[in-house]
């Protein structure tokens, strides 16, 4: 067992490219749906730690400071950015299953039904040294 | 002693009631509140252990206030190995002292102590007053149970020094109003829920209106504690009606009413009506007011908005909140067409600069106004802009239905 995070970033899918509001309601009802069902079985499964969608770009800074003068404080980063995270869970499990949890966060319904094929990157988390003989 | 109903239920009920009584006797005995607490929270859990066990002790208080003494001895004698205090402080306490004094609202003035932020202090009036465990306050907050224990010891920290004693009159209004904020916040957290994604945290909003209650019983011809406690009966009344599947948002004006809660109701509009015969009209009394005139209508189309509307004019004109003139803006288009609710709107961008609720009640009247491409704008950008869930979902629906 080992926790891994899966993150999710703003920016085109696969099979979407449509920002969500323009969806139509039976679309986004199926998709929260969806999403809802998905963190009902982490959580009953015993694998998740947690899962959060952040706040959007609108509201994001970005903080800079080298110790002299002000720190600097900027807007964004803005949708633009292909990097934008946008929600992420952390699952404790194995590698196989957190890819397996990963490719069905990924098959999302978008308009129409159809998978959207996000793409979700799974990292590992750090974690204390194995025992050792040596 | 022996009560009705589960075990269980009952010793939680009456830990949690005894909780700030008790605290208040071992702090007054040790003047030391931080250590009293600790002590305090220890006997509680110690009767959580031991009472559904063994059954309820013949004086559940007096049980207590021992179990709370003897822990507090044994913390004071390793500080006063330190320190080297008297020894005096061990004697027990006699049951007389332990039956007759009702330290609740003291307790509770302390805990919610103009001089820590909000945060600690509501951290602090869960534990204290609430009875609630570090574990389940870091629960409803979603922290970590370590980083509650620390915002908690931190707070007691900072109240070192302060007395253990009611405020005296010369500050008794302010402290009472700093009471009654902490209360209202631990209401709203619960209400409109601002982490994570669900909606309701019954939880605090059951404990704000628990703790609302017991103030009201302490200081029952107080208009504006009976107004606190009115406003959280009548606003937690809607709940059963304000969310749809899967946590969805219901607007008020969709709501299905007939899941309101008639006795919440009407237990609220009583409170209020005789807080207001009372004079000395405070804010708190005009928001239960409001939220019992929207209570008293049967269908959305029923409610009386004129009135709404001279309650939100006085209520702007006593805080000069700019959240207040949104509302008021609302009740202005409601009364006199949304064209006159958008001008207000306008005036305030300047206040609530970039707030999400500026463009949600600005797309509602352009809505109302029949014009979808500005209200379809105005969705979107409050969507992109809100930190709730729901109230998104809600808001990129409204886009998308209208859209169409």
């Amino acid at each position: 067992m080992a926790k891994f995070l899966l993150l999710m970033n703003y920016g085109p899918a696969t099979n979407c490219d449509l920002p969500m509001d323009q969806w139509a309601h039976e679309d986004i009802a199926a998709h929260i749906q969806f999403q809802h069902d998905l963190g009902k079985e982490l959580t009953d499964n015993g694998e998740l730690v947690d899962a959060q969608g952040l706040a959007g770009p609108e509201l994001a800074k970005t903080v800079t400071f080298t110790g002299e003068g002000a720190p600097v404080i900027t807007d964004g980063p803005f949708p633009e950015s292909k990097e934008l995270l946008a929600g992420y869970w952390l699952v404790d499990t194995t590698l196989e299953r957190a890819l397996e949890i990963a490719a069905k966060a990924s098959a999302a319904p978008g308009p129409n039904g159809v998978p959207i094929g996000q793409p979700i990157e799974v990292r590992e988390l750090m974690s204390a040294p194995a025992s050792s003989d040596l | 002693m022996s009560l009705p109903g589960p075990v269980g239920a009952t010793v939680e009920d009456l830990l949690r009631q005894c909780a700030p009584q008790v605290l208040g006797v071992v702090a007054r005995r040790f003047g030391d509140f931080a250590l009293a607490e600790d002590a305090v929270q220890e006997a509680l859990l110690a009767a959580a252990r031991h009472w559904p066990v063994d059954g309820l002790p013949d004086n559940p208080r007096g049980w207590l206030v021992q179990a709370a003494v003897r822990r507090m001895t044994d913390l004071v004698r390793s500080e006063v190995a330190r320190r080297r205090r008297e020894d005096e402080v061990f004697r027990e306490p006699s049951p007389g002292e332990v039956a007759d004094r009702d330290d609740t609202l003291v307790v509770l003035f302390l805990c919610c102590h103009p001089e820590l932020t909000p945060a600690s202090a509501i951290a602090l009036t869960l534990r204290a007053v609430g009875g609630l465990t570090t574990a389940e306050i870091a629960n409803a907050f979603l922290v970590p149970e370590a980083t509650m224990a620390q915002r908690i010891s931190r707070a007691k920290q900072k109240l070192r020094g302060a007395s253990f004693a009611m405020p005296g009159p010369d500050e008794f209004a302010a402290r009472l109003r700093s009471v009654l904020h902490v209360l209202y916040l631990i209401f709203n957290e619960g209400y409109t829920s601002s982490v994570g994604g669900a909606l309701h945290r019954t939880e605090l909003s059951g404990e704000a209106i628990r703790l609302a209650r017991a103030v009201h019983a302490r200081l029952p011809t107080d208009p504006e504690v009976a107004g606190l406690l009115a406003l959280m009966l009548l606003t937690d009344a809607r709940r059963p009606a304000r969310t749809g599947p899967n946590g969805a948002l219901v607007p008020l004006a969709e709501q299905d009413r007939s899941r309101w809660d008639q006795a919440l109701i009407v237990e609220g509009v009583e409170l209020i009506m005789a807080a207001v015969e009372r004079g000395a009209i405070g804010e708190y009394q005009l928001q239960a007011a409001i939220a019992a005139i929207h209570d008293d209508a049967r269908r959305a189309e029923d409610t009386d908005w004129p009135q709404i509307l001279g309650m939100y004019g006085l209520l702007e004109r006593m805080t000069g909140n700019p959240v207040v003139s949104l509302n008021r803006a609302i009740a202005v288009a409601m009364v006199h067409g949304p064209a006159q609710g958008l001008e207000l709107i306008d005036a305030l961008d300047d206040r609530l600069p970039g707030h999400y609720r500026l463009d949600a009640v600005r797309a509602h009247l352009h809505e109302m106004a029949g014009d979808v491409p500005r209200a379809v704008a105005h969705y979107r950008a409050a969507a992109a802009r809100t930190t709730s869930v729901p109230e998104q979902r809600y808001l990129v629906d409204k886009a998308a239905r209208l859209a169409r």
